[in-house]
């Protein structure tokens, strides 16, 4: 950090700075060195801010109007679409707005492997970030129970059902999820305080998330420490500021397009018929964002292991730091990791796609294979990956990208620690 | 291009979009604030039909109108001629009764006090009109206000009478 | 950067790609008509949607219900417009009950402009009993609640045929070319000549199920005009702004190598 001596120039300014550093604060959020080669895969620490802010706002929004009751939550939804002034165009924001915050977070979350963003010394970022991401999926979970449409109710059921796979006590924990024996009125309520809640509780992580980011400053593409602040380094403003705020807008572009011409094209028709305890619809599908973990629990041919192994399939992901061997961080130096790394992403695509489509036949051979893919890449191919690599000689740093006596990996690595 | 010259365009340019991103923010806002205003299905709402052909002279209804209290009173010939005795002078909110009741039989008035929002309490207070308990504001027979905290007379909405046993208020 | 912008393009493509083959999935399976109310400036025909309400009171309404719709909606700005006595004159056409009264009963009253559109029923148990069991669902999102929208409710409605030999049919059920499964309960609820349109038009089965599902998707998407026109300005105010967004941030790291 760069600015512990901030003093303000006021008297005024000193006096309450002493008492709250509200001041050193934002002299040092200014001046915070980034590094100036950080592409624009960076920006979406910024979108996803600007995500989770507007998710908060038109959430509470619509909870002025919502009602959180059985027989009159969808009616309320319809409520907000046709009477509300701007409830169309709100309810429409916040229920895309979802599928635009996971779509960030993704991205968010494939720079970091890209990277190596995850590695020593930002494990504690990484970490925090898994917490997040998996409090967005509990989150958007409930949120999308709310219409109390037919995949709201039957997501409600498949979901919680998955808990009483848990042996012995599973009957009781389900029924104490539902606050009665099946998905009902209080189980809604209950879903609809959580939902609530858990954007604050994300919220804080956040900053937690910025706060640990700001001890050893941001990675970038090359993926070496540099030295803060230095001419390998812009402060954060004006610099960084404006360079999301442009990628924002590209990014508003496209969510408003989702928002304002096709609203519904990312949700299921079904969840405009009211929910229906006595109909389950013919084709169970999560959000798009959850189909992935979708997949790998279906894969699974046993209630238990099924999902065992889709809560197994974000923990490897917590442990990761751990996993890879590798000390190179950017996979721009890491020739095989690199094609792994694709490998990855398609076979994430590919679990996705598996997950819309229905568990038999060939679908469900290759959900498990790549559902086998996936466990393997980060249990088996990632650690061994580190000792066997032949890594691309690393710059010594970002203005000298000429590798004039290439400093070899120890070197490197004393640096780094 | 000389240094000022940039100087002036990079100005200019940064001017521009901070205005423009101001526009689009207060734009953005508008809608999150209007939510919160009356919506479609409450306005439609805005107006009542009361049947009054049941009212004995002397007696009262309240109705709900806008969620709000609706006195209708239909007055006796002592109650109008008392409303209509007082002189101007001695009123705190100056109004004649014939302005207040169309028909002076009927008289229509939003009974909620306008000190601070109570309801006022009919056929009392010292001039046998209305009296609020909360603040001890006292109404005549015509609802204006007379002693107490209150400000203005008790407010009369906009109504008229669809036939003579029906009124219609909004 | 450029990295950047490419990934952006194919993203877009891959998008637009992706409805256009949702799309034309669509077209296999439902009939695809041209609606005034589809792209970028799309509006309802005012015409059609007045005609939709008639055929949707004098054909539909007497199975299926429109709880969501209120009176007040058909005299509402971007939807049929009738005008407000208009609406007021179809409201007092119907009566619903209302209560109670000062000595504690309930009783009817011609519907106003506030209230809700009248269900046919008075509930889910007496639709099932009086329509062989298959309950005839509630058409104020249904435009919304069918995948292939608009096109699959019109597709269905002028879909009625007779069933091919190897397939037999129950007493009450009827062969349907684009209902799921092709069985359907509603027995084909249009014929010629059915309505008389005020305005003169022939009515035709296609031109009475064009008319109705207009109508059905304006009930299920009231604000679609606004939307759009809400949206388009939006769009081109985050463009420009992002132009300038853009040349700012251009100039801001001018002395800064690498570029942005």
């Amino acid at each position: 950090m760069s600015n512990h001596n901030y003093v303000p120039s006021s008297k005024l300014g000193k006096w309450f700075n002493d008492r709250l550093p509200l001041l050193s604060l934002s002299a040092h959020v200014t001046e915070y060195p980034t590094p100036k080669n950080l592409n624009y895969w960076w920006t979406f620490g910024g979108i996803l801010t600007f995500c989770l802010v507007a998710q908060i706002i038109t959430g509470i929004v619509l909870a002025m109007h919502y009602v959180a009751q059985a027989d009159l939550a969808f009616a309320s939804v319809e409520h907000i679409m046709r009477d509300v002034n701007y409830g169309w165009l709100i309810r429409y924001f916040h229920a895309n707005g979802s599928s635009m915050f996971f779509l960030a977070v993704y991205i968010h979350i494939f720079r970091s492997l890209y990277y190596g963003s995850y590695k020593s010394p930002r494990e504690v970022i990484w970490i925090l970030g898994m917490m997040i991401y998996f409090l967005m999926m509990m989150t958007a979970f409930m949120g999308y129970v709310l219409p109390w449409g037919q995949m709201s109710f039957w997501a409600a059921t498949v979901i919680t059902n998955l808990f009483s796979a848990v042996p012995l006590i599973g009957e009781s924990i389900t029924n104490w999820l539902w606050g009665g024996y099946a998905v009902d009125s209080p189980t809604l309520t209950r879903f609809y305080a959580l939902h609530y809640l858990f954007p604050f509780l994300i919220l804080g992580l956040v900053i937690l998330h910025i706060w640990a980011l700001h001890i050893p400053g941001n990675n970038n593409p090359i993926g070496i420490d540099i030295k803060k602040p230095s001419k390998d380094t812009v402060p954060f403003h004006p610099y960084i500021v404006i360079k999301d705020l442009y990628a924002l807008l590209i990014f508003l572009i496209l969510f408003a397009f989702f928002v304002f011409y096709a609203p519904n094209l990312l949700g299921h028709p079904d969840n405009y018929i009211e929910a229906n305890p006595l109909v389950t619809p013919t084709h169970i599908v999560p959000e798009w964002y959850l189909l992935p973990f979708y997949a790998i629990l279906r894969s699974v041919p046993d209630k238990l292991l099924g999902v065992v192994a889709m809560f197994a399939s974000i923990f490897v992901l917590v442990i990761l730091p751990w996993l890879d061997t590798s000390k190179i961080k950017s996979a721009v130096f890491r020739p095989l990791y690199k094609q792994f790394y694709w490998i990855l992403v398609l076979d994430v695509f590919l679990l996705g796609y598996m997950g819309a489509m229905p568990a038999e036949g060939l679908y469900l051979l290759v959900a498990r294979v790549a559902t086998a893919y996936y466990f393997i890449h980060f249990i088996i191919i990632l650690p061994i990956l580190g000792f066997k690599e032949k890594t691309i000689p690393l710059p010594l740093s970002i203005s000298e990208p000429v590798l004039n006596g290439t400093p070899n990996l120890e070197e490197n690595n004393k640096t780094s620690t | 291009m000389s240094d000022q010259e940039k100087t002036k365009r990079r100005d200019f340019l940064f001017t521009a979009s901070y205005a423009l991103g101001a526009v689009g923010v207060g734009a953005a806002v508008w809608p999150l604030i209007d939510q919160m205003n009356p919506d479609s299905s409450v306005k439609a709402l805005a107006s009542t039909e009361v049947d009054i052909s049941t009212i004995e002279p002397g007696k009262s209804i309240t109705v709900l109108w806008r969620g709000k209290p609706v006195f209708i009173k239909r007055r006796t010939k002592d109650e109008i001629a008392e409303a209509k005795a007082v002189k101007l002078e001695d009123l705190i909110h100056p109004e004649k009764d014939e302005d207040r009741a169309k028909n002076s039989e009927w008289l229509v008035m939003i009974g909620v006090c306008t000190h601070l929002g109570c309801v006022p309490l009919g056929d009392k207070g010292e001039y046998n009109g209305w009296f609020c308990p909360c603040h001890g504001s006292h109404y005549d027979t015509s609802g204006r206000i007379r002693k107490g905290p209150a400000p203005t007379n008790l407010e009369i909405p906009k109504y008229e009478f669809v036939n003579s046993n029906t009124i219609k208020i909004g | 950067m450029k990295f950047f912008f490419k990934t952006i393009c194919i993203f877009f493509v891959l998008i637009a790609f992706n409805i256009q083959k949702v799309e034309a999935e669509e077209n296999t399976k439902v009939l695809k008509v041209e609606w005034s109310f589809k792209g970028l400036f799309g509006k309802f025909d005012r015409a059609s949607l007045q005609r939709g309400y008639q055929v949707y009171a004098e054909v539909c309404a007497s199975c299926h219900s429109m709880k969501h719709l209120s009176y007040r909606n058909l005299a509402e700005k971007g939807g049929p417009e009738f005008s407000k006595d208009q609406a007021k004159a179809i409201a007092s056409n119907f009566e619903l009950t209302d209560g109670p009264n000062s000595d504690g009963e309930m009783f009817t009253r011609p519907a106003k402009l506030s209230d809700k559109f009248v269900e046919p029923y008075q509930n889910i148990e007496e639709a099932k009993a009086s329509n062989g069991g298959a309950y005839p669902p509630d058409m104020s999102v249904l435009v919304k609640a069918r995948s292939g929208g608009a096109n699959y409710i019109y597709s269905v409605l002028v879909g009625y045929d007779d069933p091919p030999t190897d397939v037999t049919l129950d007493d009450g059920v009827y062969y349907n070319t684009y209902m799921i499964g092709n069985k359907i309960m509603m027995p084909n609820p249009l014929t010629e000549g059915l309505v008389e349109y005020n305005d003169g038009t022939k009515a035709t089965e296609e031109q009475m199920a064009k008319d109705v599902t207009t109508f059905l998707t304006w009930a299920a998407e009231p604000h679609l005009e606004a939307r759009h026109k809400i949206g388009f300005k939006a769009i081109i105010y985050l463009i420009i702004l992002s132009i300038l967004a853009y040349f700012s941030m251009k100039r801001l790291w001018s002395r800064i190598e690498p570029k942005v």
